[in-house]
């Protein structure tokens, strides 16, 4: 029972989002929309688990006064007064993006910056990781150098100045032969996906049942 | 004064994270966990803000866009499979968070195949079908067939086959050389926002 039940649970809520898509009359109109509200209804409630689980580690490294329990206790400091801010933002206002709010100073101030910064970060890394990888060894590695190198160029100004036809050359290898090619991959990944996902709704891939 | 301390707090972390240049260190240590920290609450504030408050406890408790008795109280079933995945913390019934599991993965499932089928592969599909009067929707054509080929591996690579794997191999690099300059153009201009930010907002070197 223990098995049956959550594989007749996928079968059914599987099978009535594929028939409502193909009839979408009454009584079955409504029902995928009613089920893609409470698909995000339980995955609010799957996130307390995730954060359960980082605040459990955290607060055991602090207490245990393991190495780099201070940067635990940042991290649970961090968490705390965001989410106080936050409630205190929804207690009062019932918003939480409200201008001038405490959680408004956090997103703007903390949230915003170390994103970008994260981000713009992995510029060095993936000039390091090209160093490596664009060593014009074979005709693959050769193509992938002078493709990225052509579209880096043809997309600042610097590329008109070398040569006009640049960004003309740039915006056809991303219209033609990365389209082609990237359409062909997304094919592939759309069967694989709707194969997989057959393969769960009728309960012959059952490994998240594990 | 709000904002001089926001910005001093702002361009505080930035230099944190850009240390990491240099090599690990305290500081970005620091910026970095304050990272997940606030990250994790704000995921968990979003999540209540826009799915939890407006679906669930709105139209349930306060009765506000459900339109009969009967969709306030269906809303029972999506609550009662939220606890069920929360059955977690409780190892005795642990294994109830499985019918919460099923039922995402149901609705994923039934979603992968009618999405894909409508949003992506159908689309991609027209788009390929055009007709061959220009050299471009040649090589169009011709690409997307070769990379399918490439990644078929079910027949062995040998003959004709082998030909178009080594077409679609080609067209595939250069695609991942085109993304990975997109991908750099991206990051760069990140970098240069953030250098701006320092420069401009923070030190107001330039005006």
């Amino acid at each position: 029972m223990k098995k049956e039940i959550p594989l007749a649970i996928t079968f059914l809520t599987g099978l009535i989002i594929v028939v409502t898509f193909f009839i979408p009359h009454q009584p079955l109109g409504t029902m995928q929309q009613r089920l893609l509200i409470w698909y995000s209804i339980v995955l609010g409630f799957t996130m307390l688990l995730g954060v359960d689980s980082l605040l459990r580690s955290n607060l055991k490294r602090l207490v245990g006064r393991t190495p780099g329990w201070p940067y635990a206790a940042v991290l649970l400091a961090g968490f705390a007064f965001t989410l106080a801010a936050g409630i205190y933002n929804w207690a009062t206002t019932r918003s939480l993006l409200t201008l001038g709010s405490p959680f408004m100073f956090v997103y703007t101030f903390v949230i915003v910056p170390l994103q970008a910064t994260m981000f713009a970060v992995l510029a060095f890394f993936i000039a390091s990781a090209a160093y490596r990888a664009f060593r014009a060894r074979t005709l693959e590695a050769t193509l992938l150098l002078v493709t990225a190198a052509i579209v880096m160029i043809g997309r600042v100004p610097v590329g008109a100045e070398l040569w006009d036809k640049l960004p003309v050359l740039a915006d056809w290898i991303m219209e033609v032969p990365q389209m082609a090619a990237k359409r062909g991959i997304v094919i592939g990944v759309a069967l694989g996906t709707i194969a997989m996902s057959l393969r769960v709704i009728l309960g012959l891939e059952r490994t998240y049942l594990s | 004064m709000t904002q001089i301390i926001g910005t001093w707090i702002a361009a505080g972390l930035t230099l944190a994270i850009f240390s990491f240049l240099y090599k690990d260190n305290p500081f970005y240590k620091v910026a970095e966990h304050l990272y997940v920290g606030v990250s994790a609450a704000y995921a968990v504030l979003y999540a209540w803000a826009n799915d939890v408050y407006p679906m669930l406890v709105e139209p349930m408790f306060l009765g506000r866009g459900a339109v009969t008795t009967a969709d306030r109280w269906i809303l029972l079933v999506p609550l009662l499979f939220g606890l069920m995945m929360l059955a977690r913390w409780v190892p005795r019934i642990a294994w109830l968070s499985r019918w919460s599991i099923a039922l995402t993965v149901g609705i994923a499932a039934g979603l992968g195949i009618t999405g894909q089928i409508q949003g992506i592969l159908l689309p991609q599909v027209a788009g390929t079908l055009v007709p061959l009067t220009s050299a471009n929707n040649v090589l169009m054509v011709a690409g997307v067939i070769a990379t399918l080929v490439y990644f078929y591996f079910s027949i062995a690579q040998k003959g004709a086959v082998k030909v178009g794997s080594r077409l679609g191999m080609v067209f595939i690099m250069v695609a991942f050389g085109a993304s990975f300059g997109y991908t750099v153009m991206a990051r760069i201009s990140l970098l240069i926002g953030r250098l701006q930010f320092l420069v401009f907002d923070w030190l107001h070197v330039v005006k």
